[in-house]
């Protein structure tokens, strides 16, 4: 298949699904927008994609938790079909919320009887934060991070540290290759919210369900990187990677 | 929020550092309906908390683990007041039901345990930390309660106000008492008005006649009669406004003739301009003072909510694309004991304020991308929130016309008592008790619901399913179908618009603020459609009546009329105002700069930098999201590490187009003391230039104007006003610079009885903030402020006057009100903005900085910090007015306008320079390696500072934890 089918999801509050799209397209992807209570009527709807992106926003004013309400929606009707994803060799994206939101359906790892054994929460500093911040990727098979580097990518959050209930589940995490992207450079934390770790982004085992906290679809034009006038212009700004990569797994 | 709680505490005074004092908190949901413990006990572990970094515990009111309260802590719960929008307990009601469980209704508190704390200190603590009475209740102890649902059945009665023999003095008290805000002369004509009819007003038709014409809404006092004279001059306008912010405009139009690139001016919600080929872009600043006076945080998010439903009801609906937002506040390090009676402290009001904007623009994707804050103590009582958003819209959608027959329909929020006399209080003076007498004005916004709208609505519109859109705002229904209805008339079916509880009468259904809401003209064949599109979304939409060719508008409650008033009467009726204004102009008090020892300059700038109006305000910035929607081109903090201090913001609207707008402001209420014409004309030159120092076109800005004042009434506060718009009239022709929409807000005076028993007011100063709209043709060719490369050539552009009336350097050396306020040189300005777009655009210009407040010295300080790079500047070389011999005072600290300092490669010296009319540009430094701002007059050096420091000192004031 040359060219993928790509479901941006929106729901109540979704609202950075038109650039998340355009990324998807620039990169050579089909991408179109569903509702999320027409998927929810319609869940068959997913069998006509090959990857499925949860975007940025705030899902139902975050109210409860970040992303907590649309997890909820997820995983009453959508969560047999997304979890057969890696399976069908297909692919599943959350950027920010939409990472909030695969955390907490158990898309990436699974609740026990205690709930889940990790969570992403309030930033320390307690505020939402828009910055930019420096990454590299960790020791995963993540599909969207294949040949990156390093990149340099805008947070825009409130509730991006990651957390675990304790040590053995970050070495499981670790163990299992989940650890896909740290806020890092040249020997240095760039942590912008206190995750444990340094933790930017998680994926699942097969490395095909990935989400992270910068927004890649925010750097793939290059006036907007921030020293744009001062560096000069990027023939190919950091985040294209991420949306290049899903389109060249179906390649 | 416990931790936040004790340090707000601590700031205010309320609470000494050592103490032991703490304070606990926790968040909780009160919920109602047959749920068994292991159901709460699921529901607390999987939806309401997080176990991995929450603890929780749960259990029925009442329940013993409650009430059984630890005697030495002090106990209290939070509540929002009964009808208060409560977004977070809808969304758990939601949820719940999602889970399969039964549920009725749930509603959200916060419980806070104080401990070693006394009762006194807990009262102010809960009253000024915890908890706004006006929209909040607390309760004390133990919690106990029956029930959570409230509203009872409305039982209809219709009321007729006895108007037609009310003698002046009724009239006078029935204004006054049913919150008004009409004046006699407005009484006694709708009283002749009644009489012609030979009946009553009802409740309704008063109310919607003073809706209507509201200060609020018609602007009466700007678009009314003045005299106005100031000794030298004697002028009687019309209409004040159309005589000269308009017919600027339409000057600059007619000039313009076929290159005219204004769509709609002064008609629609926003000011619409031509962008590209195929799309216009919109622009509103509206004000949202008094609200956020009394509440904060509502205030801002629904002031920022407001102006986007502003953007959303222009023409046939404008995408909203980015936002600005600028705030008037009294410095933050007041003494508490130090405040009159009924005013918020300042520091509580800023936090509140920024948190307003901060989670209404982020929540909706709407970039906040510039902005400004101004610290002057005069607003104490009257803080100033100014919310302005930009929109998109094609050509071809740019208009909207209304069908006879067309539905009513309301989509979005439900209506509710929220905000009931917003605009009518809007238009009085505040009081001590306004906290208590004025809390139905307050509201508290859902971006979210407004998000859901917006969405619906760009896709209706796309579809084609309606004829006409405009916002429910101030007034609520009955400004909305009152306007979209004024050439057609309207039928209105009030039992039908959908309530968030029951009870309203008529009359609160038909004047209800409440938020989200959007009003649409819908053709019977499309209704089905629009319903459906909406239902997909889950937005709710309802017909609440029909456009219909009657010229009257008829207010109906199941089939009964409640109200009947002609269209003509309600929009045309209103007794022209008419006020006198004088002004009176000051000769300039002089002011010695020769005694002041060129040793005390590079102190001098470091206050300068640290000067609330110009410290760095990364605290609020980074707070906002600037980058959503993926359109960020030159954001407000930029430089080697990201921190220097934007000119402008530029944006890309449109994801596969080079072209960029560009967003700036310009304000200065110091000018204002000395003169409000030079003021005005100052402004408008400083939210020009900023936007041309970052590459935009000067011949395509397109500004607005927001006056704030006192009380004009007096004429000498309106004849300070009549001023400012005649400077805007003159400066805006000069600069063929269009207004292309604006906003008033009158009558912002506090007054309040003080210790001695003495009646006190405190005025604001005059407020006129600015704010422009320019394009950029190709956004590559956008410029920074911060410095690039080692031995690049610095440039002064402009010409430096004695202009220190007003200053910053002034004002640190306490000698505010002394010297010559900066005037506009207008003919000048306007040729140095064109060579220096032409110099930008031919990619001759590295770096580019305006010079405002602080002058020269902090124009160097700013974009050496900025860009890690030492500078070098000799003072001498400076162009300066023609027989005018400079202090190096002057030099250093003057607030000349249209003046620019530019970063060259050596190689474009010549290319640079030849741009510029003679005298006007001038070489007079270099950057350096050093990590020094090194500036000399000749040989004598007046300043040499390093960056660390420097930047130490910008950062500091507000660098909030």
């Amino acid at each position: 298949m040359a060219q993928p089918r790509v479901l941006v999801l929106r729901s109540p509050g979704t609202n950075c699904d038109a650039e998340t799209a355009y990324a998807f397209e620039m990169a050579g992807a089909r991408a179109s927008h569903l509702h999320i209570n027409e998927l929810r009527e319609r869940p068959e709807l997913l069998d006509g994609f090959e990857v499925v992106c949860f975007p940025g926003g705030f899902s139902y004013g975050d109210d409860l938790s970040a992303g907590q309400i649309l997890a909820l929606q997820v995983k009453s009707r959508l969560f047999d079909r997304l979890s057969q994803f890696p399976e069908q060799d297909k692919l599943i994206l959350g950027i920010c919320n939409g990472f909030q939101v695969l955390v907490k359906t158990g898309l990436i790892f699974s609740a026990d009887d205690q709930g889940f054994p990790a969570t992403l929460t309030w930033n320390t500093n307690g505020r939402y934060t828009d910055r930019w911040v420096r990454l590299v990727p960790g020791n995963s098979e993540c599909v969207f991070l294949k040949d990156v580097e390093q990149m340099y990518l805008p947070i825009a959050h409130g509730e991006g540290r990651f957390v675990a209930r304790n040590e053995a589940t970050l070495a499981e995490l670790n163990s299992e290759g989940q650890f896909a992207l740290r806020y890092f450079s040249n020997g240095t934390s760039d942590n912008p919210n206190g995750s444990a770790l340094d933790i930017a982004g998680l994926c699942d085992p097969s490395g095909r369900i990935f989400g992270l906290m910068p927004h890649p679809e925010r750097h793939i034009h290059p006036t907007q990187h921030p020293r744009w006038t001062r560096e000069g212009l990027s023939e190919r700004p950091d985040g294209r990677a991420i949306f290049e990569n899903a389109v060249a797994f179906f390649a | 929020m416990a931790q936040q709680a004790l340090a707000a505490a601590i700031e205010l005074g309320l609470l000494t550092d050592n103490a032991k004092a703490q304070i606990v908190s926790r968040r909780g949901f009160l919920l109602e309906g047959p749920l068994s413990a292991d159901q709460v006990r699921q529901l607390s572990a999987q939806l309401l908390a997080e176990p991995v970094v929450h603890q929780f515990e749960f259990g029925q009111v009442g329940d013993s683990r409650f009430t059984n309260v630890d005697a030495a802590a002090i106990t209290l719960y939070v509540l929002p007041k009964a009808g208060v929008t409560d977004p977070e307990a809808e969304s758990a009601t939601m949820a719940i039901r999602e889970m399969g469980f039964a549920i009725e209704q749930a509603r959200t508190f916060r419980k806070f345990t104080l401990v070693d704390v006394d009762s006194a200190t807990s009262q102010k603590i809960a009253n000024r930390v915890l908890c706004n009475e006006s929209i909040e209740e607390i309760v004390w102890g133990p919690l106990h309660l029956e029930q959570l649902a409230f509203g009872a059945k409305y039982n209809f009665r219709e009321t007729r106000i006895p108007l037609l023999n009310a003698s002046d003095e009724t009239l006078q008290q029935i204004s006054r008492e049913g919150q008004l805000s009409l004046t006699l002369v407005e009484m006694q004509t709708i009283q002749r008005h009644f009489q012609t009819l030979g009946r009553d007003p009802s409740d309704i038709e008063l109310e919607t006649i003073a809706q209507t014409w509201s200060e609020h809404c018609s602007h009466k006092t700007l678009a009314g009669m003045v005299t106005y004279d100031d000794g030298s001059q004697r002028r009687e306008f019309k209409n004040l406004l159309k005589e000269t912010i308009f017919a600027a405009t339409q000057n600059i139009r007619r000039e313009l003739g076929a290159n005219d690139w204004c769509v709609s001016v002064f008609k629609d919600n926003a000011g619409i301009v031509k962008f590209t080929d195929e799309y216009n872009v919109t622009f509103k600043v509206e004000t949202h003072n008094r609200p956020s006076a009394i509440e904060p945080y509502g205030g801002a998010n629904t002031g920022l909510g407001g102006v986007i439903r502003d953007t959303m009801g222009t023409g046939l609906g404008a995408k909203p694309v980015c936002s600005t937002d600028v705030f008037c506040f009294a410095s933050h390090d007041r003494d508490f004991d130090s405040l009159p009676p009924g005013v918020l402290h300042p520091l509580r009001i800023i936090k509140g304020v920024v948190a307003g904007v901060r989670d209404y623009g982020n929540r909706m994707g709407i970039p906040t991308v510039n902005g400004a804050v101004c610290f002057d103590d005069r607003y104490l009582g009257n803080p100033m929130v100014f919310c302005g958003n930009v929109g998109l819209i094609p050509h071809k959608l740019s208009f909207k016309h209304a069908q006879p027959n067309d539905l009513i329909v309301v989509i979005g929020g439900r209506t509710g008592r929220d905000g009931i006399h917003g605009a009518t209080f809007s238009s009085v003076e505040l009081t001590e008790k306004s906290e208590k007498v004025s809390s139905g004005a307050v509201q508290i916004g859902n971006a979210i619901v407004e998000k859901m709208v917006l969405d619906v609505m760009l896709a209706a519109r796309d579809r084609g399913l309606y004829n006409a859109v405009t916002d429910c705002g101030a007034g609520g229904f009955s400004s909305a179908v009152g306007e979209m209805g004024e050439e057609i008339g309207a039928e209105v079916w009030l039992e039908r618009a959908p309530l968030k509880y029951a009870g309203l009468s008529h009359t609160e259904i038909w004047i209800s603020e409440a938020q989200e809401r959007m009003v649409f003209a819908v053709p019977e064949k499309h209704w089905a459609e629009f319903e459906s599109l909406c239902r997909s979304e889950s937005v709710e939409a309802t017909a609440i009546g029909r456009f219909v060719p009657t010229h009257q508008l008829t207010l109906k409650y199941n089939d009964q009329v409640v109200g009947e008033l002609s269209m003509e009467f309600l929009h045309g009726g209103r007794p022209p105002v008419k006020r006198s204004a004088t002004y009176r102009v000051n000769p300039p008090k002089p002011f010695d700069a020769s005694r002041i020892a060129p040793e005390r300059f590079g102190e001098i700038l470091h206050k300068i930098l640290a000067a609330p109006n110009v410290a760095s305000k990364h605290w609020i910035i980074r707070q906002y999201d600037h980058e959503v929607l993926a359109g960020s081109v030159i954001k407000p903090l930029v430089g080697v590490n990201n921190d220097g201090p934007s000119d402008a913001a530029v944006v890309r609207p449109l994801l596969d187009s080079e072209r960029g707008i560009s967003l700036s402001c310009g304000m200065n209420p110091l000018f204002g003391d000395l003169d409000p014409y030079h003021m005005a004309a100052s402004s408008i030159d400083e939210a020009i230039r900023n936007s041309v120092a970052v590459g935009a076109d000067p011949q395509r800005i397109g500004i607005l104007d927001n006056f704030c004042w006192g009380f004009t009434d007096r004429p000498e506060t309106l004849g300070s006003l009549v001023r400012a718009a005649i400077a805007c009239q003159e400066t805006a022709e000069v600069f063929q610079t269009p207004f292309i929409s604006g906003k008033d807000s009158l009558n912002n005076e506090f007054s309040y009885t003080d210790g001695n028993g003495t009646r006190q007011t405190i005025s604001i100063p005059c407020t006129l903030l600015i704010s422009a709209i320019g394009q950029v043709p190709e956004v590559s060719r956008a410029v920074t402020m911060d410095l690039k490369k080692a031995n690049n050539l610095l440039f002064a552009v402009g010409v430096t006057g004695a202009h220190l009336g007003g200053s910053h350097a002034t004002l640190v050396l306490d000698q505010h009100g002394m010297g010559q306020v900066p005037t506009v040189n207008a003919p000048r300005a306007k040729s140095i903005f064109a060579a220096l777009h032409r110099a930008i655009n031919d990619g001759l210009v590295r770096s580019c900085h305006d010079l405002s407040e602080g002058g020269l010295s902090a124009c160097v300080a700013e974009m050496a910090f900025a860009g890690g790079l030492g500078a070098t500047i000799d003072a001498s070389l400076l162009p300066v007015e023609a027989n005018e011999s400079l202090t190096a005072f002057a030099r250093l600290f003057s607030e000349s306008n249209s003046r620019f300092l530019c970063e060259v490669e050596p190689q474009n010296r010549d290319k640079f320079l030849e741009l510029f009319p003679a005298n006007t540009a001038a070489k007079i430094g270099s950057v350096t390696e050093s990590s020094q701002v090194k500036i000399t007059d000749g040989a004598a050096t007046l300043i040499n500072e390093s960056l660390a420091a420097l930047k130490l000192s910008w950062q500091k004031t507000f660098d909030w934890k």
